[in-house]
């Protein structure tokens, strides 16, 4: 059995026995699969696609969902601990992984017609179709309302123009789900498939983080498509923000098993290397060193963990979302960049974990809101006042 | 095609064995325990034979309660029934004569099992189900196939410096070997299967006298500390550990 800790508070007891067997075969394909060449994937700026059906096969992608699409019907809980393998090995995989499920396939489980979740919901679960999520465009990040992107009426159907950036899975998607602002009203979800005329994508190769993952750009130039293309529930901005708060718990779990690999490898790798005449962990700078990694994955582990436990209870919040994502990433972060400083030389190479680990995470920090939008969507939350615009206007109003 | 596949739950090969103070048993509490990895052979082959000619996959164990997640992990991969015959075999005798009487009541076309159990290792039990039942036996299997309009298998095993080919007839015993085929993983719509399914349970039939005693364990003698060639420049170090490989370690 892979390692699947630290589990220092034996949160593992916690636990169904049904999350800890999904656990602990994600952790099996991760150690088997993707640990020995992810770094090598990483280095060459490629995602192993050739994971995809295997992934599939074990039933990682939509598992939440009922089983007439495609879904194990398993608990939000062991779908965290999902991430969290799957992180543990690089967050390009979690990546690909909460985008197909938690982005993808929920907006179509959510806000698709039976027709579109029929048609593509179990062929995605299975990992034999690709979804993608263009939300983010080159103007409209941290603020997705701004969107440039319209959908024009065009006789029964619509005509959608525009540009989507930072899109995961943007080249190999079978199916994009396009965020769109109707001319003069609300935004609205369409599905958009790979061939459609009009429609290409083109993936970024000056990536320092996020290696082994395809981040892209969508270019929407007249597309024509027809009316049953558009999500039928998604009306206005809370539908893709629905789909980010999915995503984001995801993420929330995810960050804690890089943080759990950066830790262990941190705590063999000084147990190991002497200066001085005497194993670095024998230290007091490198103890202070690991017990600060080992505290903060530790809360982010247990924060997971009842993120999960409040969202099987049908309680779970946004802003308690946000919370753990932002608290968890940047912690993730610090354990990832203190894991690479205690391996000195080495750290900087990806022959170890902790640099691949740390450069990724920057990426998780920015992305599905980042730092700075959390602080103020709980800010918001605890004050009632809401803080995103400058503040010269908030002065003006 | 009826398919049983005998497994048994043993601790991780990772984890470290403690013994107890009386030195008749291993401490069982606080150990990962798993599904014999050569019975993972067994099941993916069983999962395999049905896949090709259709049938069922039942798994049978031989343990307490506790050993229901062996079968469970079975299932999970694909299995369809599972039964376990609840009893604590005081050696492999008692073992193979018990899921030999449970196998008989299953009257299965081909038995499966892993070479060994890697807690023991004493590769006795499939040996012994096949004896107990009088039915043909391969061990150590590296390919197999079977007809079964035709009552017959065929199985290939490894031996020194060849390539053994066996004929055989069903019902019949096979033992697997690693090599056999490439386990699959469980599956998470397995998992949840496996969850809901029921697992039979019955009392062992331990009615053979065990045939040996087990006196006492105790833990191997803790390793020799390596040597390390140190403050040697490379050239001499090199030659020396060639001289220390070829003289003392006698390896090369
Ligand atoms: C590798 C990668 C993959 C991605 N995948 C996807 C995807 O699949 N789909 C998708 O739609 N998007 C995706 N994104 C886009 C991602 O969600 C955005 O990058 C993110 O939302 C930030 O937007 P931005 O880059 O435009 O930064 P900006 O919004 O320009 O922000 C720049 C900085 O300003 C700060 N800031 C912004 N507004 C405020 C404010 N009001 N007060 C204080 N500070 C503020 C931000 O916190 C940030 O530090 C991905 C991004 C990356 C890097
Ligand atoms: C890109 C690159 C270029 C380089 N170029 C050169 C070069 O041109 N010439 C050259 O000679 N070297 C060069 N170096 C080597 C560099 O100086 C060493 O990597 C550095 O001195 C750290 O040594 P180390 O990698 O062996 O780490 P280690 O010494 O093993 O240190 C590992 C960790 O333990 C900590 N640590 C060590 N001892 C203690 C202690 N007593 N108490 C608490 N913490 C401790 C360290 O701070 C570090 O965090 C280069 C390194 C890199 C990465």
């Amino acid at each position: 059995m892979p390692e699947t800790g630290p589990d220092y508070l034996q949160i593992e007891r916690l636990l169904t026995d049904e999350e800890r067997s999904i656990r602990n075969v994600v952790a099996e394909f991760v150690a088997a699969e993707v640990a020995p060449s992810i770094g090598q994937h990483w280095l060459d700026g490629t995602f192993p696609i050739g994971l995809v059906a295997k992934m599939g096969e074990l039933g990682i992608f939509g598992p939440t969902l009922p089983p007439e699409y495609g879904g194990a019907g398993i608990s939000d809980v062991a779908y965290g601990l999902i991430m969290q393998e799957l992180e543990r090995g690089d967050s390009g995989l979690r990546s690909f992984a909460s985008v197909q499920s938690a982005l993808s396939m929920y907006a179509i489980w959510r806000f698709g017609s039976e027709v579109q979740r029929r048609r593509w919901l179990p062929k995605m679960a299975k990992g034999q179709a690709i979804g993608c999520f263009g939300l983010t465009e080159p103007d409209a990040g941290s603020d997705p309302g701004a969107m440039r992107t319209r959908a024009r009426r065009d006789g029964s159907g619509w005509v959608l123009d525009g540009v989507k950036r930072w899109i995961t899975n943007g080249t190999l998607a079978d199916v994009a789900v396009v965020w769109a602002r109707e001319e003069g009203g609300a935004i609205l979800g369409f599905l958009v498939e790979r061939e459609t005329a009009g429609f290409t994508a083109k993936d970024v190769h000056t990536k320092a983080s996020m290696r082994a993952s395809h981040t892209s750009d969508l270019m929407l130039d007249g597309v024509k498509v027809a009316d049953e293309a558009r999500l039928p529930e998604a009306k206005g901005l809370g539908a893709p923000l629905a789909c980010l708060t999915q995503a984001r718990f995801g993420i929330a779990c995810g960050v804690v098993g890089a943080a759990m690999d950066c830790f262990n490898e941190a705590l063999a790798y000084t147990g190991q290397r002497t200066a001085f005449g005497h194993p670095l962990a024998g230290t007091q700078l490198v103890q202070e060193r690991l017990v600060d990694m080992l505290s903060r994955l530790t809360a982010a582990q247990l924060t997971a963990l009842q993120l999960g436990r409040l969202k099987e209870a049908g309680e779970l919040r946004y802003a308690q979302v946000s919370l753990a994502k932002r608290n968890n990433t940047r912690a993730a972060l610090e354990v990832a960049r203190m894991g690479r400083e205690l391996l000195g030389g080495n750290g900087i190479t990806t022959e170890y974990r902790a640099m691949r680990h740390m450069a990724n995470l920057e990426t998780v920090d920015t992305y599905e809101g980042t730092y700075e939008i959390h602080t103020l969507i709980i800010g918001r939350d605890l004050t009632g006042l809401d803080a995103f615009s400058a503040p010269a206007q908030n002065s003006g109003a | 095609m009826q398919i049983l596949v005998l497994v048994k739950q043993v601790p991780d090969t990772a984890t470290r064995i403690k013994i107890d103070a009386d030195g008749k048993d291993i401490q069982r509490d606080g150990l990962t325990w798993v599904l014999n990895p050569y019975d993972e052979y067994a099941v993916e082959e069983a999962l395999l034979l049905k896949e090709l000619h259709g049938g069922t996959v039942t798994v049978l164990t031989l343990g307490p309660a506790k050993a229901d997640e062996a079968l469970r992990s079975a299932l999970a991969m694909g299995a369809d029934e599972a039964v376990r015959v609840d009893g604590q075999p005081a050696d492999a005798l008692q073992a193979g004569w018990a899921l030999a009487q449970a196998a008989k009541a299953l009257a299965p076309d081909l038995i499966l099992c892993g070479k060994q159990a890697v807690d023991d290792d004493q590769a006795e039990v499939g040996v012994l189900v096949a004896e107990f039942l009088n039915l043909p036996q391969v061990t150590v299997a590296v390919s197999l196939s079977v007809d079964p309009a035709a009552h017959s298998g065929q199985a290939k095993r490894e031996v020194e410096g060849g390539v053994q080919q066996i004929a055989f007839s069903l019902p019949a015993v096979v033992t697997a070997q690693k090599g056999l085929n490439e386990p699959r993983y469980p599956s998470l719509p397995g998992i949840m299967k496996a969850k809901r399914k029921e697992i039979t349970v019955q009392a062992a039939d331990l009615g053979i006298a065990a045939g040996v005693e087990l006196v006492r364990l105790t833990p191997p003698a803790p390793r020799k500390a390596g040597t390390l060639l140190k403050d040697l420049p490379g050239a001499d170090a090199g030659r020396e550990l060639i001289r220390l490989l070829h003289e003392d370690a006698k390896a090369i």
